[in-house]
């Protein structure tokens, strides 16, 4: 089982006796890299997050210029050009996009028969309006009330937890039954309720976001300083005379910031779909304004006449909801101490 | 300056008072620490050794009794001044060398806080230098400054935790269970550094462990603990060689060396606390069996103990 | 001598985010019937990999066996498929891990636990089982096993519970038993009992034993051979006497000495400078060189064979070729030589003082 035992004769120089400097000993061979430095290059290396950060720049982008690309405004009504599907130029001789679609069981190119000159991109809705810019006007809507609703269930979750995990005791105690009685009431009940007191909007939404959104990130803070609180970096840091303030900014917080960022972009696709699903019961966004979820309230009553008018803002709520799980998927791996070898 | 300079006196700290799960971790101790001594302190696991390190520290509150350092009283209320003084005369080094450094931080940063904390430098630059030196202290080097801890190996972080430690240039160090992470080969790294450091700077330590042949070692007196109590304390070399309670002989007896045939022929002692057999009107209290050796035992004991002394 | 496990040329590799990791790069040894062989090693040098590949519970996903093979009643287990392995775990080769805290299941009572693979490998009735289960507790210490096999894991002490978990490993009289670190979690007290318990089994039921450890003491209180393993490779192993009173390899020699003797005081202890090598990259020569103050420059270029000391005795250090120069040991290494027949610093002793 073992080598042969019979030695090969070797230059006798090769057994010279050498030092070894022992600085060398302690030499790290590693390049020297930060946690985010690290995080940032597992980020790199999980292709479905990249692909969804470029996705998700995109519609950024396009949220922000959409609405001003064809030159037809948002609001602008049309009746002559009601209803029209969409064409949209160079395509539309490759048999789609080109204007065609079902009157009375047949298929018509529309936009001749109308005598329109114009394209619409995406076609347009009952009132004459371009679709397009709707829909990327309610993107912009939508993202919007999702960022700012995140924040502020970020900040509020934050310093609420925070507090609660920290100064622990009774403080803990008082504030966890409050979280416990609004955990208690269902959230559509309070939203509602909200609804019927302000006037709808984005405010409002928002707001009716953020009553009971942050209690998941609070409690996710809370459970993360209890646990970075007894740890031995925090103990050494008070023997040396820290004052709370400094262990909660320079300890507490960076550890917890990967795990806060995690659930804040899980609470982004959340709000989006919340906002949809308020707007698409009717309590949301009034007209005019668009999200997508009264686009696709919209679209949803003329699904079998008007597919277009459906497929669009589905498609984009349905690629932005994806986009941003991948991304908090992406994250939570590479943030994620324990996948550290 | 008194000869001790720290004194422990009847320290209890009981957890979860009046409750039903009330734990009695530190039952009434007394104890003292000559300057630039070694005190160790060992016992197993929830014996309460890691709380009385962490009570004199003022991580926790005394539920009685006094910790003097220097003839000053710990945990009354001080002020602004006072409190910062005591904070860098005495210091804590920690058991686990993978919870006890920021991960975010770099080890400049983790070393220099001390430095920050009580305005020990002026400048970027000073605070550097002062920090690479301590580096070179612990036998690292200035290339080391600009990591961050996961990139070191558990003996290395031990010493980065030393080094902040001695940033802010303490007397007394409370070395808790410093060794008992670290591989073998890397714990007397560990130990002879905190010998060095000790000639260098005459610092005392109080050295908890559950290790009592690397206790042994490095202390000068050693205290035994048994669920929250000191039942024996004596200089190192008289504890070993002449065990008196039954609990530190069990102990000796248990630990396992490095040598075959001695383990072939070693005999256990079992403890069991029950053995005592007090009476309800025995009093079992700390008595001094022989110079700087005492015992908690009972006046029955005691006399048997000198006898087997004799 | 019976050889029940045979391992050669083991070769193994984690894929990380980081790269390759060479965890195993090449081990040999066997394992003879009814024999405790004791694996040494400080953490990252592959003890616990190597046991674990043995048993094949490391991640399919990362970790490779890239050469070699674990022979095992002529079966080769780096091969045979999973079906076959989950007949021989458990039943031929068991485990018992280090913290007995979190190697019972919490939710389900002792005697559940060790029944089940008794009612999995052998084909018994459950009162029968049941019986079994009995006797295995009481063959563990477990006071009133009748009543307490009901019981449920957090109503048990530490050492207690590392007593049960010892019990399910041993109840299909597994022909091998690994130990990875049964003890380190456990206090010296109850530490020394369990090795009692292990000993006392290992008469009983004639079973061998793999026991890793960090721990020199612990290796001395129950082993038989020991194998001392350093940056993914064995680099000395032998009978627990040649190890300990003629080591040969630089690296035996500095955990030797770093150790504190009872006796010996006010010595300054020998420490080993450095840290162990990161396997990522592992060193082209002798992976122990850099911290070695016994290094010659071809261990900076060659990695040494195996030199034979004795018939059970290899080492693999360069420093063992004939043409090697003689160095002296440190002084603590030279003492536990004298002691021992057939090293070099053997003192003969006369009975008297000389």
């Amino acid at each position: 089982m073992r080598n042969e035992f019979e030695h090969e004769q070797l230059p006798q120089e090769e057994f010279e006796r050498i030092t070894i400097d022992s600085d060398q000993a302690e030499r790290i061979e590693k390049p020297s890299l930060s946690f985010w430095q690290d995080a940032w290059l597992r980020l790199r290396k999980n292709k479905a997050a990249v692909v969804s950060v470029v996705v998700l720049l995109l519609f950024l982008i396009l949220a922000l210029i959409g609405p001003h690309l064809n030159g037809h405004a948002g609001d602008a009504q049309n009746l002559r050009h009601a209803n029209l599907p969409p064409k949209i130029p160079g395509i539309e001789k490759m048999g789609i996009f080109d204007g065609v679609g079902n009157l009375a069981g047949k298929k018509v190119d529309l936009y001749e028969m109308k005598k329109v000159d114009e394209y619409y991109w995406f076609g347009t809705d009952g009132l004459g309006r371009d679709l397009f810019t709707r829909l990327w006007l309610g993107t912009q809507v939508s993202l919007f009330i999702a960022f700012v609703a995140a924040a502020i269930d970020m900040v509020i979750g934050v310093a609420y937890g925070g507090i609660s995990g920290y100064y622990g005791g009774r403080t803990d105690d008082i504030m966890q039954r409050i979280v416990e009685i609004l955990i208690g009431i269902p959230t559509l009940v309070v939203v509602i309720l909200m609804i019927m007191i302000m006037d709808p909007g984005i405010m409002a939404i928002i707001i009716a976001i953020s009553i009971t959104g942050w209690i998941g990130m609070s409690r996710i803070v809370r459970a993360q300083t209890l646990k970075y609180k007894s740890q031995e970096f925090v103990l050494a840091s008070r023997t040396l005379g820290s004052k709370d303030g400094k262990i909660i900014t320079k300890h507490l917080l960076p550890n917890m910031l990967g795990i806060i960022i995690i659930n804040t972009m899980f609470t982004i696709p959340n709000a989006i779909f919340f906002e949809a699903f308020l707007s698409f019961i009717g309590i949301g966004l009034q007209a005019p304004d668009a999200s997508l979820g009264t686009l696709i309230n919209d679209g949803y009553k003329v699904m079998e006449h008007q597919p277009y008018m459906l497929l669009f803002p589905a498609l984009v709520i349905s690629i932005l909801m994806i986009a941003f799980n991948l991304i908090g998927d992406g994250l939570r791996d590479a943030l994620d101490p324990k996948m550290k070898d | 300056m008194a000869e001790h300079l720290i004194e422990v006196k009847n320290l209890k700290q009981y957890f979860n008072v009046g409750k039903s799960s009330e734990v009695r971790a530190i039952d009434d101790i007394s104890f003292s620490i000559k300057r630039g001594e070694t005190f160790g302190l060992v016992g197993e696991s929830g014996c309460g050794k890691s709380t009385t390190g962490r009570t004199m520290i003022r991580l926790y509150d005394a539920t009685a009794g006094q910790v003097l350092y220097d003839g000053l009283d710990v945990h009354a209320p001080k002020s602004q001044s006072e409190n910062q003084t005591l904070n860098r005369k005495m210091q804590m080094i920690f058991q686990d060398p993978y919870a006890s450094l920021n991960p975010r931080m770099k080890v400049l940063d983790i070393i220099a806080e001390g430095l920050d904390i009580h305005g020990l430098v002026k400048t970027k630059k000073e605070r550097k230098e002062r920090v690479i030196e301590l580096l070179e202290t612990v036998g690292l080097n200035r290339e080391h400054a600009e990591r961050y801890p996961h990139e070191f190996s558990g003996g290395q972080r031990q010493r980065i935790g030393i080094a902040r430690a001695l940033a802010v240039d303490p007397e007394f160090i409370i070395a808790d269970e410093p060794i008992s992470a670290l591989d073998v080969s890397i714990q007397a790294q560990v130990v002879n550094l905190l010998k060095e450091l000790q000639e260098e700077k005459g610092l005392t330590y109080l050295f908890i462990a559950h290790d009592l042949s690397m206790v042994k070692y490095i202390s000068d007196r050693i205290g035994v603990m048994y669920f929250g109590k000191l039942v024996e304390m004596a200089p190192a070399d008289e504890l070993y060689r002449n065990p008196m309670h039954a609990y530190t002989k069990s102990l000796l007896s248990a630990i396992p060396l490095p040598d075959p045939i001695y383990e072939r022929s070693r005999v256990r002692h079992p403890y069991n606390p029950k053995d005592h057999q007090y009476g309800p009107d025995e009093k079992v209290e700390f008595r001094e069996i022989a110079p700087e050796h005492f015992v908690l035992c009972s006046e029955k004991e005691f006399k048997e103990m000198q006898a087997a002394r004799m | 001598m019976t050889k029940i496990l045979q391992v050669k040329d083991l070769e193994l590799s984690f894929h990380t985010f980081a790269g390759e990791v060479k965890a195993i790069r090449g081990v040999n040894f066997d394992l003879i019937k009814g024999e405790t062989l004791a694996i040494v090693g400080e953490s990252g040098s592959g003890k616990s990999v190597t046991t674990k590949s043995i048993m094949r519970l490391l991640p399919q996903s990362s970790a490779e066996y890239k050469n070699g093979e674990i022979l095992f009643e002529g079966k080769d287990l780096t091969k045979v498929s999973e079906k076959t392995m989950q007949k021989i775990r458990g039943k031929d080769i068991s485990m018992i891990f280090q913290d007995p805290m979190t190697s019972l299941n919490p939710t389900m009572t002792i005697g559940k636990q060790i029944m089940e693979p008794i009612l999995k490998h052998q084909k018994l009735s459950k009162s029968k089982a049941l019986e079994q289960t009995i006797n295995l507790l009481n063959l563990v210490g477990i006071p009133n096993a009748e009543s307490r096999y009901k019981m449920y894991p957090h109503q048990f002490s530490g050492g207690q519970r590392q007593r049960i978990v010892i019990a399910i490993a041993l109840a299909c009289n597994p022909k091998i038993l690994i130990a990875d670190e049964p003890t380190t979690a456990l206090d010296v007290t109850i530490q020394a009992q369990i090795l009692e318990l292990m000993k006392e089994i290992q008469k009983k039921i004639d079973t061998s034993i793999i026991f890793i450890t960090h721990d020199l003491g612990v290796v001395a209180n129950v082993a038989d051979r020991v194998a001392v393993m350093y940056g993914g490779k064995i680099v000395e192993i032998g009978t627990v006497d040649e190890i300990f009173y003629n080591p040969q390899h630089p690296y035996t020699w500095g955990l030797l000495s770093s150790m504190p003797s009872m006796d010996l005081a006010d010595q300054k202890l020998y420490a080993i400078p450095g840290t162990p090598p990161d396997l990522l990259n592992p060193p082209k020569g002798d992976a122990f060189a850099l911290r070695s103050e016994y290094a010659m420059k071809i261990d900076m270029e060659r990695q040494p064979p195996f030199f034979k000391v004795s018939d059970t005795h290899y080492a693999a250090t360069w420093l063992l070729h004939p043409q090697a120069p003689e160095v002296e040991p440190p002084a603590v290494i030279i003492e536990r030589m004298k002691t021992f027949p057939g090293s070099r610093y053997y003192v003969e002793q006369t009975g008297g003082n000389a």
